[in-house]
């Protein structure tokens, strides 16, 4: 997981070929400064630190986790937007890590984004033609005269009325505005695209269509996604693959049965427990992990495992050998991603061994209550960290 | 059936623009008993906040024309003259906004404004009203409440700020507690937190409680009656497991096939709602929901369907006839879950 840590185990069997995209040992730290006239460095915060992904081409890697773990961070060093404090971007088989100038700027050709606000992202001023057209007028790919045709052919594309090619962005909806997005980062024909929280705006029925839209695309471009949200049932429906993000680190990943059905990770338990599911009788049946507190500061991070502070499982396991509080290899140890199995992997000492949802099978039933006891014990404001 | 706690009846809140009538709120009804959860439904759009600012009163008659009735414990809420609103207001009908970030003051201390509210109500010192705030922070799991309630809000997380609201809204003791997307801005870990909070204070202050929010899951998790909003209107009314298991009306199955389930076997392809909501202005004749049904025919766009009752109190609008809706349901809906 970390830079000089390679992992020792062999990396799950990647679906054929290179990967498009490849994050070895990324970091991204903010400095934080002290002083007005002389600026004195007093430390960082710790944004993204030490992270490893790949990314298939053709694939949806989804990427959750609470406020502040870093993954809109992650993202942008992925497009190239903030430099990485350290680490190696891959993209298509070329280090991207340090490019600059033009060859950065072709690079944005091939590595789009869809942003979270419709509202925010769209320039007030401009009509929505020259919002689509702009990259095309940026990039030169598509002669002047042609513009126009093409940027119809996208707003088509993207379920949207080519007639409104001389509207405002305020003259739409945010759904619609979405696919205005959706529209303008398809226009240079890229590789991958990074869509940043690009349905949680939404009400849910057009987010429903926003959800298709995306899927539709990939098939027809045979598009790449790194699709980051913080809603795990929409995560889980995109993606071949989701990477559970804590605090500047990756703590799991899986693909979305796997990370549904036998989570490893407290901190995916948790996540999975605290998503409210739309079926009463499921949401009677479930698990309940709620975690006290926030997520720490990333400028000081907890030593160990970062989610020791918060981890019922750590406590439990420390319980049963009658010590009080986490157990201390949790927090002096700092757990790497190992593999579970052919498609997952988790960064834990005491991984979890049964599912969240009662989907298990029927002798886990008693062990099922024990633990739901548990978990109430854990939830005592009591014990409030 | 006991006595209702809060009854609304044919609540209609119309604001007059220079475009036209905003119909925001068109003929609600419900029923509140004390100790029960009731979930709003909706988009945006649908009148489900401004029906519960109707209520509060936050919405006067100088801003929008107001008819129907509001009973609380007895007494007509719309009726009431200010002064006596504001006694019921907070005291015994409070409610919690969706913004953490922006419904506390960023100048005053969290402890002063929850004394505030407080000292509205109570003939007691300034001391007394802050230890009861402080008490209250402690209630809802702040940790070191003491010092918490002498700092700003800016330095509350947003799920603590959320907290501190809710000591606010709690601090009275309330019949009946508001909680308007009280969870929309926070992360799912800390919105199990908030909504875990809110259903053992309902026990422990026994108070009603109205979640409005457009989440599903929430009103699946914590409701015993759900009322799903459409137009202004209500689409369908009933207890949770009629509106998860037997859905009558076209727009609860749409919104139930839009959202992605994380038990899903298969990413199967989202069944979304065609179109977009109405305008509030433009109303569409007939059933408002007409344009987007899939299951449409002849009188859907002519005659209003009235919010009829089928068993016990599961109510839906729509001009199906029972057998076909029980028959689209259980071929078409319920079987791609």
């Amino acid at each position: 997981m970390s830079v000089q840590a390679e992992p020792t185990t062999p990396p799950p069997p990647a679906p054929e070929g290179e990967p498009l995209v490849k994050l070895t040992g990324i970091k991204k730290y903010f400095p934080i400064t002290q002083g007005i006239l002389i600026q004195h460095h007093v430390g960082n915060v710790h944004a993204v630190d030490g992270v490893d992904l790949e990314i298939h081409a053709g694939q949806t890697v989804g990427l959750v986790g609470e406020t502040g773990c870093g993954k809109s961070t992650l993202a942008r060093v992925v497009m190239r937007l903030y430099d990485a404090t350290a680490g190696t971007i891959w993209f298509d088989g070329r280090d991207i890590t340090n490019l600059k100038g033009k060859e950065l700027r072709d690079l944005r050709g091939d590595m789009q984004m869809v942003f979270q606000d419709p509202y925010a992202s769209l320039n007030p001023r401009k009509t929505i033609g020259s919002i689509v057209g702009e990259p095309f007028r940026l990039h030169g790919t598509v002669p002047k005269n042609r513009i126009k045709s093409e940027v119809e052919q996208l707003m088509e594309l993207v379920g949207l009325n080519p007639e409104h090619y001389n509207r405002y962005p305020h003259e739409f909806s945010g759904g619609q505005r979405q696919r205005i997005g959706v529209a303008r980062s398809l226009a240079l024909r890229p590789k991958l695209i990074v869509c940043d929280e690009p349905v949680s705006a939404l009400d849910v029925s057009i987010q429903a269509q926003i959800l298709n839209l995306l899927d539709d695309l990939q098939d027809e471009f045979n598009l790449t996604y790194l699709f980051i949200a913080h809603d795990l049932s929409v995560v889980k429906h995109v993606s071949d693959r989701v990477a559970v993000m804590y605090l500047g680190k990756i703590v799991e990943t899986a693909d979305g049965g796997h990370l549904y059905q036998e989570p490893k990770h407290p901190y995916t338990g948790a996540l999975l427990s605290a998503v409210p599911m739309a079926d009463p009788e499921l949401a009677r049946q479930k698990r309940r992990i709620i975690l006290q507190g926030d997520v720490p500061s990333p400028i000081d991070p907890p030593s160990g495992c970062r989610f020791h502070p918060r981890c019922p499982q750590s406590r439990e396991v420390a319980k049963a050998e009658g010590i009080d509080g986490p157990h201390p290899r949790c927090m002096n140890e700092e757990p790497e991603l190992t593999p579970h199995g052919p498609m997952q992997r988790a960064a834990c000492h005491f991984p979890l061994e049964r599912s969240i949802i009662g989907t298990g099978s029927e002798d886990d039933g008693e062990h099922q209550v024990a633990s739901m006891e548990d978990a109430t014990s854990a939830d005592d404001p009591s014990g409030t960290i | 059936m006991a006595e209702p706690l809060l009854e609304v009846k044919d609540l209609k809140v119309h604001f007059p623009t220079d475009d036209g009538l905003v119909k925001a709120v068109d003929g609600v009804t419900y029923s509140l008993q004390p100790g029960e959860t009731l979930g709003i439904v909706g988009e945006s759009g649908s009148g489900k906040s401004v029906s519960s600012l109707t209520v509060m009163g936050l919405i006067t008659p100088k801003q929008a024309n107001i008819s129907g009735e509001v009973f609380f414990q007895g007494q007509d809420l719309l009726k009431l003259p200010k002064d006596e609103m504001r006694t019921i207001r907070g005291a015994k009908i409070s409610m919690i906004f969706q913004d953490p970030m922006t419904s506390l003051h960023p100048f005053y201390k969290v402890g002063f404004q929850i004394s505030e509210a407080i000292l509205q109500h109570q003939d007691i010192s300034k001391k007394e009203a802050m230890d009861q705030a402080v008490e209250m922070l402690a209630r809802v799991n702040i940790p070191r409440p003491r010092e918490r309630a002498d700092q700003y809000p800016h330095e509350f997380s947003g799920g603590m700020r959320q907290r501190a609201m809710i000591a606010m809204a709690l601090s009275l003791n309330p019949d009946v507690l508001i909680a308007d997307e009280p969870t929309t801005a926070l992360d799912v870990t800390v919105q199990a937190q908030i909504l875990d909070l809110i259903d053992r204070l309902k026990s422990e202050f026994n108070a009603a409680v109205i979640i409005i929010t457009h989440d599903l899951g929430v009103v699946a998790e914590h409701c015993d009656n759900i009322m799903v909003m459409y137009g202004g209107k209500a689409a369908e009314f009933g207890n949770t497991d009629d509106i998860y298991y037997k859905p009558l009306h076209p727009y609860t199955w749409g919104l139930l096939s839009s959202i992605p389930r994380l038990d899903e076997e298969k990413q199967e392809r989202l069944n979304p709602i065609r179109g977009l909501p109405p305008s509030l202005i433009l109303v569409p004749p007939g059933c408002s929901f007409h344009p987007r049904c899939p299951y449409r025919f002849d009188p859907c766009d002519k005659d209003v369907p009235e919010l009829l009752p089928v068993d016990g109190h599961h109510a839906a609008a729509c001009h199906l006839s029972l057998a076909d809706k029980e028959r689209i349901r259980d071929e078409e809906v319920l079987a791609h879950r």
